[in-house]
């Protein structure tokens, strides 16, 4: 398959950042004057160019659509398809690839689920998500509640970011449906204690969803190991193409629930007054899918595997740390999200800064940060802020950038205050 | 720091940050209208005072980022007395300062409002400086309550 040089340039036990960055070109430019640093990975990865390579040569060389000819373009397509979808399997440990359906990102896994799944709940069924979700956690459930009047519940947050999981048993009862949770929040950093949250569930026979948009750029994912029944994340977040994301969900499960849309290359038969339908994961992947797309997360996933994960975490929490530091440091700076198990993800607030100006300022510092709600409003209201500043940093960050960060924010307040 | 971002940040827009005029509630206002930035948060209430075809006070409160503050506390200082009328005109001379990148408008003709004009060159920015001139127009328009910059 074309994705088997995607190997990273270093596998060396010692983090060589500097290796890394070169396997990232987007990293080397400069940005009004300044050498780019780059530190909003939870919006979206750079991309290493064996990505873009591969999706150069798909186009260059294999375009064709998949499933369908017998020609030799079509085979090669679909053959690279299809590895991808291996790759994914071995990427989240899968027990099939049949587990494994493409869709456009983590919002469309999750509401494929809210679609399909919950066209069997009814009215007075529950569901329980929690108060840190992304806004793709909320909105398809309550699109769900508005069609069908199934009930939503909500595991609370701490001060600190932490779900308050002693409040979790008496969330659960004989109408619980579902639990849908974030593995890692997006707006805080958090990684929430998900082996826990299911073991509760599986005592109580409910099945969970996890979205692992925010968890699969920063920890390995053995979706067998968790036992958890659906699992989401989005190509993007993990240094693949735009456009293409993963629905992980149990057989058994996926099996039981009814087509999310219908079209071609999900059906088996089709007559005028009645089709059948494929099995999985066809059965799900309705019409021309993103063949680029697939192919080019398959390479992606090869290059983030090939890196030593544990060596990734360390020094991803080595840069957590030093950032959290130095932002102590600023004057009339909160963190916001202070949870003993973070991803190396800082977001916070400063007195008299608002985090548009912040956007702005740091912008022409070369800073790339994120200003606002984060897409988790709950989250702002629950800390009564309007919006916060959000570093977000990868394993191809440096130090000495976050240096930077910390004399950017300085610059700010000495301006605006 | 570069010149670029001092266009933006300038010591008048800084000022009215840190001291904005006219922040204040308005219990005898005709009509109080709430514009709302979904996208960063920016939250503003102006509230108008008329009288005969006159702005006879208008006070805003509110939190926003320094742009959104200095826009709206410029806004109350250059509109207090002011007949609807000129407002109105106004608020078409900003719009096309701020939107439009033809624009013959002379921000040296629109006094200190002028400094804004440099919020153009932010595509990203230009919703914080006009929200408080769209609220403003739904105020003398009488016809929402709410106003959103999405
Ligand atoms: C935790 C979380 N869930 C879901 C999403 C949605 O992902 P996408 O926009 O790629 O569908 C994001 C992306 O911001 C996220 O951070």
């Amino acid at each position: 398959m074309s994705t088997s040089s995607a190997a990273p340039t270093l596998h060396a036990s010692t983090w060589d950042v500097e290796c890394i960055r070169a396997d990232f070109p987007t990293l080397n430019q400069q940005v009004h004057g300044h050498p780019l640093a780059y530190l909003d990975n939870g919006a979206t990865t750079q991309k290493p160019q064996v990505v873009i390579d591969t999706l150069t040569r798909y186009y260059q060389n294999d375009n064709a659509n998949v499933h369908r000819g017998v020609h030799l373009l079509a085979e090669r397509a679909t053959r690279d398809y299809e590895a991808a979808r291996e790759q994914v399997r071995r990427f989240i440990n899968a027990a099939s690839t049949r587990e494994i359906i493409f869709v456009r990102g983590t919002t469309e896994a999750i509401n494929l689920v809210a679609s399909s799944f919950g066209q069997r709940l009814q009215a007075g069924d529950e569901i329980i998500l929690t108060a840190m979700e992304h806004h793709a956690n909320i909105v398809p459930w309550q699109l769900l509640r508005e069609r069908t009047g199934v009930v939503l519940r909500f595991i609370p947050i701490t001060p600190q970011g932490e779900l308050e999981l002693e409040r979790l048993p008496e969330l659960f009862n004989a109408r619980t449906r579902l639990l849908a949770c974030t593995h890692v929040s997006n707006a805080l950093g958090t990684i929430n204690p998900v082996e826990a949250i299911i073991a509760q569930a599986k005592a109580y026979n409910v099945p969970v969803l996890l979205d692992g948009a925010q968890a699969t750029p920063h920890l390995r994912v053995d979706v067998q190991a968790l036992d958890c029944d659906f699992y989401c994340f989005s190509g993007h977040k993990v240094f693949g193409p735009t456009g293409i994301g993963v629905l992980y969900g149990r057989e058994t499960l996926l099996e039981s629930m009814p087509p999310y849309q219908g079209g071609g290359d999900m059906i088996r038969t089709v007559s005028l007054e009645k089709s059948t339908f494929a099995g999985l994961p066809y059965k799900f992947e309705a019409g021309t899918p993103n063949i680029g797309g697939v192919i080019g997360l398959g390479a992606a996933l090869a290059y983030v595997m090939a890196l030593d994960g544990e060596a990734v975490e360390r020094y991803e929490q080595q840069l957590l740390a030093y950032a959290t530091a130095r932002l102590q440091e600023v004057p009339g700076l909160s963190i916001i999200g202070q949870a003993a198990n973070k991803v190396s993800l800082v977001a916070f607030v400063m007195e008299d800064v608002h985090p548009h100006d912040l956007g702005t300022i740091l912008d022409h510092e070369g800073l790339a940060v994120r200003g606002g709600h984060h897409c988790a409003m709950p989250i702002m209201s629950y800390y009564g802020v309007p919006a916060t500043t959000r570093a977000s940093m990868a394993f191809y960050n440096r130090p000495d950038e976050i240096d930077r960060l910390f004399e950017g924010l300085l610059k700010a307040r000495k301006l605006l205050s | 720091m570069h010149n670029e971002l001092n266009d933006l940040y300038q010591e008048l827009i800084l000022d009215h940050k840190r001291h904005p005029r006219n922040f204040r509630d308005m219990p005898d206002a005709t009509r109080a209208v709430d514009g709302h930035n979904p996208l960063c948060g920016d939250q503003l209430r102006i509230y108008v005072r008329l009288h005969e075809g006159l702005i006879e006070d208008v006070s805003f409160l509110g939190a926003g980022c320094a742009i959104s503050i200095a826009s709206a506390s410029m806004l109350t200082e250059a509109l207090k007395g002011q007949s609807i009328e000129t407002a109105q005109a106004l608020f078409g001379q900003m719009h096309d300062m701020l939107t439009n990148d033809q624009s013959t408008v002379d921000p040296g003709s629109l006094g200190k409002l002028g400094v804004l004009s440099g919020v153009r060159d932010y595509p990203s920015r230009v919703k914080c400086a006009s929200l408080c001139w769209h609220t403003l127009k739904a105020a003398l328009d009488g016809d929402k309550d709410t106003i959103s910059t999405e």
